[in-house]
């Protein structure tokens, strides 16, 4: 049987190259197919992996009641107190609370080689913010001081927004703020960000609430008694969330929309392929008609004829496959995007073209080339023999 | 005729649905080919020569009747049962060659070799000696595009023989060549005949290449015309 099914293969695989055109039809639209759906879901990847690793387990954040955001939240000074008086929290070796109270703007700025401007976050945040984030690092400047007009920028902003340099002076509202270092984040949201001190960036813009609290939870198990704690003080009408809880949330609908896009796209796309593949399948088979009717003359099974047809079909379908999936990965894996995150800002993200979204590409490939090849199959072997060898 | 009777045809109808209407295209044959005769099947076209041959070759059912080769009754055969039929017993030879374009002559030769269970070695000897048979030993590495029509209607030859079938079904094997070269076609199967013991029925239309044949049968509108007759003339 092996033999059988061996020989018809090699000799139709033999005769591609004679029926290139054909051929080519199903490599390429699989290919195209394939890349497309790639990229669009890599572009899902890379965004849930930028929103996946801002947060962490052991961090809460606080926002009013009923806020979705931390744009929409506002809170008092006097609140941000209490918050950071709970029980729960994380006290440094100087006594003080882990936690930042935040204030949160929204600045536009020119992105680099276009006109337009995009909106960037310019957080404010707390003395104690870097003791709450390890995983910012100043890779180039220094950090801001309090009280004079500097800021530092994230790597991603700097990619990505121009006039970022340190050095740079950038206006905004009515104040003029000089870029004195470049901070990382372990590849998070906030590298997407503007970082100043929080007082300063109060008074430059004329503001006295805050949007958020963040604090260090002592361990991460201490979450419910630090939310149980804000939640029953009758001073306090806030929402309060794990850190991660709420990047999560937050990149929710942007990641349903990639994945729908990219399978709602990707199977239109489909669909014409597995039409692209069944025409070619079928004039292939047909062109091959007295080939296969002489085979089962000669005794061979319509199993091994309807075997080989699949093969050739799975064949060409890989190989579309494979090319579609590593164009995607050579051209857009780590290609920076930056899109309108939770806070209406930008968050800059990196497609990610990941082994598994290969091995999804490849898959699909080859549902679309065993769909395309299998009707075809079927034509050809139930042919009745003399027939066939009379058509021939 | 002494021999004994190697396919023994009884009462066989074969009819034909063209749209609404059937067709009959053989009917009622009696028929016996004794091992070891060398037939030729002549009449004018569409008289069920083919058909007929399709038949005996197990590539086609009747629609009622008999047929029987050696021990085997194959009309009752199924598809599958029927290929594996024809896999051991049958060669056929066909007018336009039926080689496979993207195959060697020897890799064509080998194809029926694929379905038995010898081992690569084995194949790659037997297919030798059937090339040598033929008179091709030195074309095994050509394509069939490489080959004259003769030529390759000798490896064709070479692919029916290689699996020892009982039986060579043959249908116009000299329609598509010369005068000379089909002589040369049909001493080759005169001798697989009378050397090698092969029985053959062949289809033909010309009477020059009927006088190979040990017997002679004609066909008119689906029957069988006093075959007798002309045997013993
Ligand atoms: N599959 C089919 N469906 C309908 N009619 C058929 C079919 N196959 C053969 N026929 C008809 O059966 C008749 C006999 O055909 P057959 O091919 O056996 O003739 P033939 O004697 O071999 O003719 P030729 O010398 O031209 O090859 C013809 O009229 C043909 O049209
Ligand atoms: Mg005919």
């Amino acid at each position: 049987m092996f033999k059988q099914i061996g020989a018809v293969t090699s000799m139709n695989v033999r005769g591609i190259p004679q029926r290139l055109g054909a051929s080519l039809v199903i490599v390429i639209g699989i290919a195209v197919t394939v890349g497309v759906m790639v990229s669009v879901l890599a572009m899902a990847v890379g965004f849930d992996k930028t929103i996946n690793s801002t947060g962490h387990a052991d961090r809460a954040i606080v926002l009013r009641g009923g806020s979705v955001s931390e744009l929409g939240s506002t809170i008092s000074r006097d609140n941000t107190l209490t918050i950071m008086d709970a029980a729960g929290v994380r006290h440094g070796d100087d006594g003080k609370p882990v936690a930042s109270a935040e204030a949160l703007l929204i600045v536009g700025l020119p992105k680099k080689g276009e006109q337009s401007q995009a909106n960037v976050t310019l957080r404010g945040v707390g003395p104690a913010s870097f003791a709450l984030r390890p995983e910012i690092h100043i890779t180039e400047g220094r950090m801001f001081q309090p009280a004079v007009h500097e800021l530092i920028v994230g790597r991603s902003a700097q990619g990505q927004f121009a006039g970022l340099s340190i050095g740079s002076k950038i206006a905004l509202r009515d104040s003029e703020w000089t870029v004195v270092g470049v901070f990382d984040s372990d590849g998070d949201s906030h590298e997407s960000e503007l970082l100043a001190d929080v007082e300063t960036v109060l008074s430059a813009f004329r503001r006295n609430l805050y949007q958020s609290v963040v604090v260090q939870l002592e361990n991460p198990d201490a979450f419910n008694a630090f939310k149980d704690a804000l939640t029953t003080n009758p001073t306090l009408s806030v929402d309060v969330k794990r850190e991660t809880d709420y990047y999560k949330s937050q990149a929710q609908q942007l990641n349903k929309l990639l994945n729908f896009l990219a399978y709602f796209v990707g199977s239109i796309m489909a669909i014409g392929a597995v039409f692209g593949a069944l025409n070619a399948m079928y004039s292939a088979v047909a062109a091959r008609g007295l080939e296969i009717a002489t085979l089962r003359a000669i005794g061979f099974s319509s199993f091994s004829v309807v075997f080989s047809v699949l093969i050739e079909a799975l064949a060409l379908a890989l190989a579309g496959g494979a090319i579609g999936a590593v164009f995607a990965w050579l051209f857009f894996n780590g290609n920076t995007v930056s899109t309108l995150g939770g806070n209406f800002t930008q968050v800059v993200f990196h497609l990610t073209v990941s082994p598994t979204l290969l091995i999804t590409g490849i898959v699909w490939a080859c549902l679309i080339g065993v769909i395309g090849g299998l009707f075809p199959a079927i034509r050809a072997a139930r042919l009745p023999v003399a027939a066939a060898l009379r058509a021939g | 005729m002494s021999a004994p009777t190697l396919v023994s045809i009884r009462n066989v109808s074969k009819r034909y649905q063209r749209g609404k209407q059937s067709v009959e295209v053989l009917q009622n044959l009696d028929l016996d080919i004794g091992q070891g005769e060398f037939i030729a099947l002549m009449g004018p076209s569409g008289s069920g020569k083919t058909t007929l041959l399709n038949l005996i070759g197990g590539l086609d059912h009747p629609s009622t009747g008999e047929i029987r080769v050696g021990s085997e009754r194959i009309d009752s055969l199924s598809d599958g049962k029927l290929a594996k039929w024809r896999a051991r017993h049958v060669g056929f030879v066909f007018q336009f060659y039926n080689l496979m374009p993207m195959l060697s002559a020897e890799r064509n030769v080998e194809l029926p070799l694929l379905l038995t269970s010898l081992s690569s070695a084995q194949r790659k000897r037997n297919v030798a000696a059937a090339l040598t048979v033929v008179g091709l030993a030195d074309r095994a590495r050509h394509k069939p595009s490489e080959l004259s029509g003769g030529q390759a209607q000798r490896v064709a030859i070479a692919r029916a023989l290689v699996a020892d079938p009982t039986l060579l079904v043959c249908d116009e094997p000299t329609g598509d060549l010369d005068r000379h070269t089909a002589d040369e076609i049909l001493g080759l199967l005169q001798a697989l005949n009378r050397e090698h013991g092969k029985t053959i029925v062949m289809v033909t239309h010309d009477p020059k290449a009927a006088e190979y044949a040990s017997r002679q049968l004609h066909m008119d509108k689906g029957a069988l015309i006093d075959a007798g007759a002309i045997n013993a003339a």
